[in-house]
C-alpha cells in the first residue's frame, strides 16, 4: 500500500513541476505580445502545424541523421587512437600539448573554417558534432586504459596470452565501462553541439528551422523546435543509459 | 619429499630504484632449494621481501642478482607452466566462472571442445560446476579464489604460486580453502609456493617454513614441519612448531628494535 502510493507520489512530483511550470508560462505570456513571447498553446497550436505540413519529421530526421554520422564516425575514429594512446604512454606523451590545446577551442569556433572547407550544407554540422564527441571520446579511453587494474595483464601474461588475444581479450573488455562513461559524455555535447552547427551552416535540420523561424518572427515555431530539441536529447539520453544497463549486464557489473 | 630440485636460488638479490634515497635492497643473499611436488610456505613480517621472492620465483620481477632456476632453465618472464594466483583473484569481472577458467586453456591453444571439458571438470574439482554461469560479483570471496584456483589448474601448471592467497577471507573460509588446496596438492602433485604471513596458516599447509626477517629481506631460518597431512591445528605437536615460531618471531621483533645490539641471536638463528 504504502509502496504502491510512493510510486504515485515518485510519478505526481514530476508531473506537478510540469504542470507548474506550464501555468506559469501560460501567465507569463499573457502579459507579452504573441510574437514576442508566444504562450503553450500557440506553441502547440505550432506544433500541429508543424507536424501536418511535413517540415518537423524532414527536418529532424536530417538532424538526427546527421548527429547519428558525426557522432558515431567521433567514436570510429576516438575510441581505437585512445585504446592504442592508453597502451603507448610514449607517443600519449608527444601528443598530449597536441591534444590539450586543440580541446579547450570550442566546436563552434570551428565554423567560419568549416564552411571554408566543406561548404555550406551536411558537412560542417557533421564535422563540428564530430569535434564535439571527438575530445569526450577519446580523454575518456585514454584513462580507462590507464587505468585497467594490472592483475588483469599480469594473469593474461601468466597464462601465456598473445599481444592480440590480450588486446582484444583483456584490454577492450577491462576498458569499456570506463568508456561508456565518455560516449555518454559525449552524446550529451555532440547533441547540444548539432543545433549550433544547423544554426550557422545549415539549409535544413532543427537549427535551421529555428533560425528561419526567427527570420520569419515565428516565435511559436522557435519555442516548438526548441522543445522538440530537448525531448529528442531526453530520448536519446535514456536510450544511452538502457544501452549501459544492457552492457553492464553483459559485462557483469550490474547490482 | 627429496626429489630433484625444481626450484633452484643461489645467492638472490632485488634492489630497487627509490626516488628518496637512491636504492632499496628488497631481499639479498637467499638461497634456496624446493623439490618437486613440494609444498613450501614462506612467512615473514611486512617488508621482509616475500612477496617480492615469490614475484621473482614467477618471473614477475628482474633479480638484480642470482636468477632462479626452474627445471634447470632460468625464470626471465611469467611461464604458462608456473602459475600464480594473487590474494585479490584477478578474475575477469565481465567473464562467467566458466569463461574465467576457459581463458588460460584458450591462451594456451587448446582445442574450445576439450577446453570446454576440461574447464568443467577443474571446476568440478573445486565444487564450482553450479556457478559455471554467474559472473565474479555474484560470488563471496572463497568461491572467487576456487575459480582462480580452477583456472590455475585448469593448465595443469607444475608450480603453484600463491602470494596470500587466503588473506581477505573470513576465518571459517581461510581454514576450509586450506584444506581444500592440501586435498588438490595431494591429488595433483603440483609443487606450491605459498606465501603467508600467518603463522598457523604457515604450519598447516608448508612441508616446510621458510620464516623470512625485514631489514633487507632474508631467509632468517628453513623450518621443516614433520607432520602428517591432514593436520590437527589442536594438537601438542602443532602447537609446539607454532611456539618455535613465535619464538623465532620475538627474535626477529627485538632486532628490528635494536639492529646490531643482537648479533648473536641474529647469527646463531640464521644458521
Amino acid at each position: 500500500m504504502l509502496v504502491t502510493w510512493m510510486r504515485l507520489g515518485a510519478m505526481a512530483l514530476p508531473s506537478a513541476t510540469l504542470t507548474v511550470f506550464v501555468g506559469v508560462w501560460y501567465l507569463a505570456a499573457g502579459y507579452y505580445p504573441p510574437e514576442q513571447f508566444p504562450g503553450p498553446q500557440a506553441v502547440a497550436l505550432a506544433l500541429v502545424e508543424l507536424t501536418q505540413d511535413g517540415t518537423l519529421w524532414a527536418n529532424t530526421w536530417i538532424s538526427l541523421a546527421r548527429f547519428a554520422g558525426g557522432y558515431l564516425l567521433a567514436v570510429a575514429v576516438a575510441m581505437p587512437l585512445g585504446l592504442l594512446l592508453g597502451r603507448l604512454p610514449l607517443i600519449a606523451r608527444a601528443l598530449d600539448p597536441l591534444i590539450q590545446v586543440l580541446r579547450p577551442i570550442s566546436p563552434i569556433a570551428w565554423f567560419p573554417l568549416a564552411v571554408l572547407w566543406f561548404g555550406i550544407g551536411n558537412a560542417p554540422a557533421i564535422y563540428i558534432i564530430f569535434l564535439a564527441a571527438f575530445f569526450p571520446v577519446l580523454l575518456t579511453t585514454i584513462s580507462a586504459v590507464r587505468s585497467i587494474p594490472a592483475i588483469y595483464l599480469k594473469v593474461a601474461t601468466n597464462f601465456g596470452a598473445r599481444p592480440a588475444m590480450i588486446f582484444l581479450r583483456i584490454i577492450v573488455p577491462a576498458a569499456f565501462p570506463g568508456i561508456m562513461v565518455g560516449l555518454h559524455i559525449a552524446v550529451g555535447t555532440a547533441w547540444i553541439h548539432l543545433v549550433a552547427g544547423e544554426m550557422l551552416g545549415a539549409q535544413s535540420g532543427l537549427g535551421y528551422m529555428i533560425v528561419d523561424a526567427r527570420n520569419f518572427l515565428r516565435t511559436d515555431v522557435i519555442i516548438a523546435g526548441m522543445l522538440v530539441v530537448g525531448l529528442l536529447g531526453l530520448a536519446i539520453y535514456q536510450g544511452m543509459r538502457a544501452l549501459e544497463r544492457l552492457i553492464g549486464r553483459r559485462w557483469g557489473l550490474a547490482q | 619429499m627429496t626429489a630433484e630440485p625444481k626450484i633452484l636460488i643461489t645467492g638472490l638479490e632485488k634492489r630497487y630504484a627509490s626516488s628518496r634515497n637512491g636504492e632499496q635492497v628488497a631481499v639479498t643473499g637467499v638461497d634456496l632449494t624446493i623439490g618437486a611436488g613440494e609444498f613450501v610456505c614462506l612467512v615473514g613480517p611486512s617488508g621482509c621481501g616475500k612477496t617480492t621472492l615469490i614475484q621473482l620465483m614467477a618471473g614477475f620481477e628482474q633479480p638484480s642478482r642470482g636468477r632462479p632456476t626452474i627445471d634447470g632453465r632460468a625464470v626471465t618472464q611469467p611461464d604458462p607452466d608456473h602459475i600464480m594466483i594473487f590474494q585479490d583473484y584477478g578474475l575477469f569481472p565481465w567473464k562467467t566462472v566458466l569463461d574465467n577458467v576457459l581463458f588460460g586453456l584458450e591462451a594456451r591453444g587448446v582445442a574450445p571442445g576439450h577446453a570446454r571439458t576440461r574447464a568443467l571438470e577443474t571446476l568440478e574439482l573445486v565444487g564450482l560446476r553450479a556457478a559455471a554461469a554467474k559472473h565474479p560479483h555474484e560470488l563471496s570471496g572463497g568461491m572467487k579464489q576456487r575459480v582462480a584456483i580452477a583456472r590455475a589448474l585448469a593448465v595443469k601448471p607444475s608450480v603453484l604460486f600463491m602470494d596470500e592467497p587466503f588473506a581477505a577471507l573470513d576465518t571459517f573460509t581461510r581454514l576450509r580453502l586450506q584444506d581444500e588446496l592440501l586435498g588438490l596438492w595431494q591429488a595433483q602433485r603440483s609443487t606450491v609456493v605459498f606465501v603467508t604471513h600467518d603463522l598457523d596458516e604457515a604450519i598447516a599447509l608448508g612441508q616446510r617454513v621458510v620464516l623470512m626477517a625485514a631489514g633487507p629481506g632474508h631467509i632468517q631460518r628453513i623450518i621443516p614441519i614433520d607432520l602428517p597431512y591432514p593436520r590437527e591445528r589442536t594438537s601438542d605437536e602443532f602447537a609446539r612448531y607454532r611456539r618455535e615460531l613465535f619464538a623465532e618471531f620475538h627474535l626477529v621483533h627485538q632486532w628490528a628494535a635494536n639492529p646490531g645490539g643482537d648479533v648473536e641471536g641474529r647469527g646463531g638463528a640464521g644458521i
